[in-house]
C-alpha cells in the first residue's frame, strides 16, 4: 500500500466538558478524495479543526495526526499551513470587507510565486470581480474565494469542510467540477453532506458515528450499500449512478438546525 | 460667530487628543481582543520621556529642530514600552480577557505609581516651543497654536494610517484579522506578529498625544494618560471596535460636543453628554458608528 499522505491515530477531542471526538483513527490516501462523512454532529468539522490547529482554547487534544513523517498536533496553525495544509473552512470564512483581490493577497506566501493563473482559469469570475467586496459576492462566488485563496500555493493536502453547503444545484456542480480538477494534482479529504457529490468526488470514505470511526473503506461501495448508508448516514443513497454528472441532485436526507459540527 | 469658530477648532483640538489614543485602542481591540486598560501608560511614558529628552537628550530640546527630536524620542519610547508590553505581559494573556483586564489596569496603576516616585506626583512645566503659546486669528477667533498643532498632528496620523492600512501588507493583514483572525492564520499568516505592531502604533500615537497635549496644557503630570483614557475609551465604543475612520468620527463627535455643551451650558455638563451620547449609540447601534464587519 502507498503512503498515507495523513494518518490520524487515536484522535480525541474534548471542548467544554463535551467528549466529541473519542479515539478517532484513519488514513487519507495520497491521491484523490476521501470523504469524511457521518450525521449532523458527530465531529466531522471538529476532526478537521483539529488537523488544522483550530481547537478552540478551551479545548483538549490527545492523539497523533502525521503528514508524511511530520507530526502536527503540537505546531501553530499558519506553520502548517505553510508547510502544504491548505484549508478551506466551513461557511467560507471571506473577509467581506476585503476585496476579492485582496483575500487572495492575504494567501500569498513569501518566497513563492501565487498561481493566479491556475487560480483564474478555474475561477474566471474572481477575476472579474477583483475589485468587488467579498461580502457583496453570492454564496457560490464567495465559495470560489475561499477555494481560490488555497489553490493559490502549492498544497500537500486540502482539508475542505462542506464545499457546497446552502449552495444553488448549478453552483454546487461547478464547485464539484473545480475539486474534481483539483484533486487530480493534490489529495483531498473532504467533508461532505451532498452524496451525490460524494459519488462523483470519492475515492475512500470515513464514517464518523457518535465521535469515533463506524466505518471506513472504498466510499462507491459504501454508496451501493442502501442500508448501509441508511444506517450510518441516516439517509438514503438512492441517487441514480447518471447523477455523477449532475451532483447537484441532493439525496433526500434530514439536516437538523445548525449544521454539522 | 468668532465664539462658534473658537469653540469649534478648540473641540477639534480635544478630538484630535482622543483620537491620536483612540485609534491605538481601537486597533488594539478590533485586532486582538485586548481591552488595554495601560494604554494610558504608552501616553504618560510619551509625555516623561519627551519632557526629559528636551532638558537632557543631546541634540533635543524646547524649541525648534530639539524640540522635534525630543517628541521623536518620545514617540518612540513610548511604542517601546508598548512593545514591551505586548511581548511580556499580553502574549501570554491572549483569550483569557480577565487576566488580561486585571494585568493591564494593575500596569497602569503600577506606571503612575512609578511615574510619581521618579518625577513626583505634581505637574511639571512643560517645555514648548515660544509659537505653540501663541494664537493665530482664524474669522476673528483667537486660536491656541497648541490645539492647531494638535488637529494637525492627528490628521497627519490618521491619513498615515489610512495608507498604512490601505496599501501595505501588514495593513491588510490588521484589516482581515479584524473580521476574523483565526482565518488570517488558517491562511499562513503568524498573526502575532501583527499583534505586536498594533501595540507598537497604538503606543507611538498615544505617545505623541502624551507629548502634544502636555504642549496644549503646558504642564506634565503622571495621572493625564488615565483622565484621557477615560474619553478615549468612549470615543472606541462609539466609534466601532476597530475601525480608525469610526475613531475620527467619534472623537469629532465626542469633543465638540463637551466643547459647546460645557461653554454654553455649566462646566462638566460636556461631560455628562458625551456619556448620554455614548448610551444612545450603544443602544441604537451597539456595533459603533463603523464597528467590525463580522466576529472572528
Amino acid at each position: 500500500m502507498t503512503e498515507p499522505v495523513l494518518s490520524v491515530e487515536n484522535l480525541s477531542v474534548r471542548i467544554a466538558g463535551l467528549h466529541i471526538l473519542q479515539g478517532v483513527s484513519f488514513e487519507v490516501a495520497p491521491t484523490g478524495v476521501t470523504v469524511l462523512l457521518g450525521r449532523n454532529g458527530v465531529g466531522k468539522t471538529t476532526t478537521l479543526r483539529a488537523i488544522v490547529g483550530l481547537t478552540p482554547r478551551n479545548g483538549e487534544v490527545r492523539g497523533t495526526v502525521r503528514m508524511g513523517a511530520q507530526s502536527l498536533l503540537a505546531r501553530p496553525t499558519h506553520r502548517l499551513v505553510r508547510d502544504g495544509l491548505g484549508y478551506v473552512p466551513e461557511d467560507r470564512c471571506v473577509f467581506a470587507a476585503l476585496t476579492v483581490t485582496e483575500n487572495l493577497r492575504l494567501a500569498e506566501r513569501r518566497g513563492t510565486t501565487p498561481a493566479y493563473d491556475k487560480v483564474y482559469a478555474l475561477f474566471p469570475e474572481l477575476d472579474r470581480r477583483g475589485r468587488q467586496r467579498a461580502g457583496s459576492l453570492s454564496g457560490g462566488q464567495q465559495q470560489m474565494l475561499a477555494i481560490g485563496r488555497v489553490l493559490l500555493n502549492d498544497n500537500r493536502l486540502l482539508l475542505v469542510d462542506e464545499p457546497t453547503k446552502g449552495l444553488a444545484p448549478k453552483v454546487v456542480t461547478e464547485v464539484a467540477e473545480v475539486l474534481e480538477r483539483v484533486a487530480e494534482s493534490v489529495p483531498v479529504l473532504l467533508v461532505e453532506q451532498n452524496l451525490a457529490v460524494v459519488r462523483r468526488l470519492a475515492k475512500d470514505a470515513v464514517v464518523l458515528s457518535a465521535g469515533r470511526v463506524a466505518w471506513t473503506g472504498d466510499a462507491q461501495d459504501l454508496l451501493l450499500e442502501t442500508a448501509l448508508t441508511k444506517s450510518l448516514l441516516g439517509v438514503g443513497s438512492e441517487v441514480p449512478v447518471s447523477a455523477r454528472s449532475e451532483p447537484g441532485l441532493r439525496a433526500p436526507q434530514s439536516r437538523t438546525k445548525g449544521g454539522s459540527a | 460667530m468668532s465664539t462658534v469658530i473658537l469653540l469649534t477648532l478648540t473641540g477639534l483640538g480635544l478630538a484630535a487628543l482622543y483620537f491620536l489614543v483612540a485609534s491605538g485602542l481601537s486597533l488594539v481591540f478590533g485586532l486582538a481582543d485586548v481591552l488595554n486598560f495601560a494604554h494610558g501608560l504608552f501616553l504618560g511614558v510619551g509625555a516623561y520621556a519627551t519632557w526629559w529628552a528636551a532638558g537632557n537628550l543631546p541634540g533635543a530640546g524646547a524649541d525648534g529642530l530639539g524640540f522635534v527630536v525630543a517628541v521623536v524620542f518620545g514617540v518612540l519610547a513610548g511604542s517601546a514600552v508598548a512593545v514591551l508590553v505586548e511581548l511580556v505581559l499580553i502574549r501570554p494573556l491572549y483569550s483569557r480577557t480577565i487576566e488580561q483586564v486585571l494585568v493591564t489596569v494593575g500596569l497602569s496603576l503600577a506606571g503612575v505609581a512609578l511615574l510619581q516616585a521618579t518625577w513626583g506626583a505634581d505637574a511639571r512645566p512643560f517645555p514648548r516651543p515660544g509659537w505653540t503659546r501663541d494664537v493665530t486669528s482664524v474669522l476673528g477667533a483667537q486660536v491656541p497654536n497648541a490645539g492647531l498643532l494638535l488637529i494637525v498632528a492627528a490628521a497627519v496620523v490618521l491619513g498615515a494610517l489610512l495608507a498604512f492600512l490601505r496599501f501595505t501588507r501588514y495593513g491588510l493583514i490588521i484589516r482581515a484579522g479584524v473580521e476574523n483572525r483565526e482565518m488570517v492564520t488558517a491562511l499562513g499568516i503568524d498573526v502575532r506578529k501583527a499583534f505586536t505592531l498594533v501595540f507598537a502604533i497604538g503606543g507611538a500615537a498615544a505617545a505623541l498625544a502624551g507629548a502634544l497635549g502636555s504642549v496644549y496644557f503646558g504642564t506634565v503630570s503622571p495621572g493625564q494618560g488615565g483622565s484621557l483614557l477615560i474619553f478615549a475609551f468612549i470615543v472606541v465604543v462609539i466609534g466601532g471596535m476597530g475601525s480608525v475612520v469610526g475613531s475620527a468620527y467619534a472623537a469629532v463627535a465626542v469633543g465638540l460636543l463637551q466643547q459647546f455643551v460645557n461653554y454654553y451650558g455649566t462646566s462638566g455638563l460636556g461631560d455628562l453628554c458625551v456619556v448620554g451620547l455614548l448610551a444612545v449609540v450603544l443602544l441604537l447601534r451597539p456595533q459603533g458608528l463603523a464597528g467590525k464587519v463580522a466576529h472572528a
